[in-house]
């Protein structure tokens, strides 16, 4: 019998689709974000908002100071609530306040900044939302608080005046 | 009871299902004609079939806890039509239901192919009985809908509530009717294939039910997209979601593979088109099936993360795939050459045409869709892929597909000319000069929107000038035509002309834009059987001075305790209000949407005129051109 090509490569396409679907069922879809309390914080590389040069976690969260990593975008109303208490916050000395910027436009949170103030000691550029996964983020506006690499509260929703008196509290 | 009858009718089916074969076997041997004892069998089976349905949904109705499914998907305090809609709205019932169209389809097939020959008829028999028995393996083996769980449960988990609205109670079924109306056309393709009995007449045969899946299909499509607009709370019916997609992609194959039946019937030309096509319509059905039950893509519709079940579909969906490879490169004969190579300016080449831009959707949509797991399983990179990456690809292709579909079916068969054709020209100077004049006055792109409109209007009009012009003749193919030009019309329209507020509001409080008013009067609770609803109660202003009442509600589901946004959308002829309100977290503020969408009616209006006009062709006796 001759030998016939189409037949032959289509199967082996099809054989390396069948794989690459069989590896793939074998990986989890499902986001269980993994942040909880006390957790290590994740690794990550990031793009600083203003001058596009990459950053490590390391770079960032350094020594016992405490951090507080709010994740915001100009799009995303309540983060416009929040925005004065965290203002309040970034006097605080013992606190430095990093902004994650999510699925935003850099114009539009240039303008939003402008606006209301920048509370934000470094902020990081999320363009599509992969860090804030990483970070098992449920939404924005989200904050949480870091102290030695360490998550020891998680916020979700925007601030009130409750949650920034406990945030001081906890960082004394 | 009804558990364990309907769990032992699975059991007898799946037996009936090797008789069959059995019988059937010794039928393509012996006998000249078609054994009728196989008729009854396949009745029998699907009888059975019929009987553990009901024993399933008799099991929800009752609220028997100690079938797992129901447990896990039913609650005792839902209303009696949810407790019904719940039986297909989870896993293992909605595969039953698979299973219930599979056998019905099959039936049907058999008492309605009386004049095909007995060889064709019985091999059809076989091909779909291979995939009968591959879901009642998948349904006793993995999913089971009649386990028991002791001891028996006093409650149950309830409904997911997005899931509790009519119109996804009638979804499912619906779509089904559609991807499983596939199968009938895969078992007869492989069939006529083998036999070598692609002919005019089979064209004419398999024709109806490519009409018959592709009607469900549009309409299961329809459906799933009018419960996204009103349900969801984004004011959109489209999301590029992969579960929308992976609908979108057989129906993408049934079209093209409906325009081929037509050349094929007329002309015995694009048989190797037709077998291929008939069989990715199936595995793609299938394929969607594997992509949104195994867990692989996260969505609405993945009702368990359970490897086992994926691994499942993985492997018979790659059998089919083998074996409809095996046939079609072994026993596929390609037919002269010369009913292959039509004339450049014929009906043929049109259809042609539209065939290749219809593959490259579908590989758009194709790619778009698995990508992402590729991507993941080589690199370990996490993507998703949204609406900007598949905009982008199909919105150019869409002005020449367009064109196509006003200018190709002016064409005759076999070789055209360009005699009385000069209306063609008019038809796109008004056209043209129509959308300059609307797109004129707005800020938006002003080239790429003038062409996209120019080229819905020109099929537009080509076709509204034919339902003068010919009235009856070839109304079907005229209509479905009219209808899609019209679709594309609202679409556009819908996202040229949609506005959008988006605020956060105290009760009592207002706000002002120049062109509205809304102003949030005040909130009531309402109980009701299953969940208890926060009504708000919304006074919007045009400038103008009309004003209109809208009460969007939040709903608190006792169980499970879910909290939902219910829209409320007040629909007229020409524009939907469309307005959601949200909590904002430990704040007296709702978080208010409020937004304006012409043409919505349009777009479902269209849908139904393109699958009316398939059902048109359903009842024609004869042949139009």
């Amino acid at each position: 019998m001759k030998f016939k090509i189409y037949p032959a490569l289509l199967t082996i396409f099809f054989i390396i689709i069948f794989f690459v679907f069989y590896k793939g069922l074998q990986n989890s879809n499902i986001y269980t974000p993994p942040a909880d309390l006390k957790k290590n914080i994740p690794f990550f590389k990031a793009k600083v908002f203003l001058t596009n040069e990459k950053i490590s976690s390391e770079q960032i969260f350094k020594g016992d100071k405490f951090y507080l990593m709010n994740i915001w975008a100009s799009w995303c109303v309540p983060c416009r609530d929040e925005h004065p208490l965290l203002m309040i916050l970034s006097t605080q000395k013992n606190i430095k306040i990093i902004g994650l910027n999510y699925k935003d436009n850099k114009e539009k949170a240039k303008i939003f900044l402008k606006e209301l103030n920048n509370p934000y000691d470094k902020i990081l550029f999320d363009e599509n939302g992969t860090l804030a996964i990483e970070w098992g983020a449920y939404g924005v506006p989200e904050s949480f608080l870091i102290h030695k690499n360490k998550i020891i509260k998680k916020i979700i929703g925007p601030l009130n005046e409750d949650l920034l008196l406990e945030i001081k509290k906890l960082a004394e | 009871m009804a558990s364990l009858i309907g769990f032992y009718s699975l059991i007898f089916g799946l037996c009936l299902s090797f008789l069959i074969i059995f019988f059937s076997i010794k039928n393509f041997k012996n006998l000249d004609v078609f054994d009728n004892k196989i008729i009854s069998f396949t009745f029998l089976q699907f009888f059975f079939v019929v009987l553990s349905f009901l024993g399933l949904i008799i099991s929800f109705v009752n609220s028997d806890f100690s079938n797992e499914t129901v447990f896990n998907n039913s609650h005792s305090t839902k209303p009696l039509f949810y407790k019904i809609s719940g039986t297909w709205g989870n896993h293992e019932g909605s595969l039953l239901l698979w299973l219930l169209v599979l056998t019905l389809f099959i039936f049907l097939f058999l008492l309605k192919s009386k004049n095909q020959t007995k060889k064709y008829r019985v091999l059809t028999l076989l091909f779909q009985q291979i995939i009968i028995i591959g879901f009642f393996i998948f349904l006793i083996k993995t999913s089971n809908p009649f386990n028991f769980i002791y001891p028996v449960p006093n409650e149950g988990l309830g409904l997911n509530p997005i899931l509790q609205d009519p119109a996804l109670a009638i979804h499912p079924p619906i779509l089904y009717l559609g991807y499983v109306g596939s199968s009938v056309i895969f078992s007869s393709t492989l069939a006529a294939t083998s036999l070598n009995y692609i002919s005019k007449e089979w064209a004419k045969h398999i024709k109806k039910w490519v009409f018959i899946s592709w009607i469900f299909l549009t309409l299961g499509i329809l459906l799933g997209s009018i419960w996204a607009y009103y349900e969801l709370g984004w004011g959109g019916f489209w999301f590029w979601d992969p579960v929308e997609n992976v609908s979108l992609m057989p129906w993408l194959a049934l079209t093209t593979l409906l325009h081929c039946i037509l050349v094929l019937e007329k002309r015995l030309a694009l048989t190797s088109w037709v077998v291929i096509l008939s069989i990715s319509t199936f595995t793609l059905s299938m394929c969607g099936t594997f992509l949104v039950r195994s867990g692989i893509l996260n969505s609405v519709h993945t009702f368990a993360n359970d490897p086992e079940r994926g691994l499942f579909i993985l492997i018979f969906l790659f059998c089919l795939v083998f074996l409809s490879l095996f046939i079609f490169f072994f026993f596929h004969k390609t037919q002269n050459k010369d009913s292959n190579s039509f004339f450049w300016f014929s009906k043929e080449t049109s259809i042609l045409i539209n065939n290749w831009f219809m593959i490259y959707f579908l590989s758009v949509v194709l790619i778009g869709t698995t990508y992402p797991i590729f991507l993941e399983v080589i690199s370990s990179d996490k993507i998703s892929v949204g609406p900007p990456f598949y905009n982008k690809l199909i919105i150019p292709f869409l002005v020449p597909f367009l064109f196509a579909m006003a200018i190709g079916p002016k064409l005759s068969w076999i070789k055209s000319d360009l005699k009385n054709k000069s209306y063609l020209i008019l038809f796109l100077i008004i056209s043209l000069l129509l959308s300059v004049i609307i797109i004129k006055s707005l800020n938006i792109n002003f080239l790429v929107n003038t062409i996209l409109v120019t080229s819905a209007f020109y099929l537009f009009f080509i076709t509204l000038r034919d339902f003068f012009i010919k009235g009856f003749k070839n109304l079907s193919q005229n209509l479905t035509h009219f209808g899609f030009s019209l679709l594309i019309l609202s679409i556009l329209f819908n996202n040229i002309f949609s506005t959008e507020i988006i605020t956060n509001l105290k009760i009592g409080e207002t706000f002002k834009t120049d062109k509205y008013k809304i102003i949030f009067e005040n909130i009531e609770q309402k109980d009701e059987q299953n969940f208890k609803a926060i009504i708000g109660k919304f006074n919007i202003e045009n400038s103008d001075g009309k004003t209109e009442i809208l009460k969007p509600e939040l709903r608190i589901y006792n169980q499970p305790t879910i909290v939902t946004s219910e829209a409320d959308i007040k629909t007229n002829f020409l524009v939907d209000k469309f307005i959601t309100m949200n909590l904002v977290q430990n704040q007296d503020y709702f978080n208010i949407r409020y937004q304006i969408k012409p043409f919505m009616l349009w777009i479902w209006f269209s849908v139904l005129l393109i699958s009316f006009g398939g059902l048109i062709s359903l009842f024609k006796k004869k042949y139009e051109v």
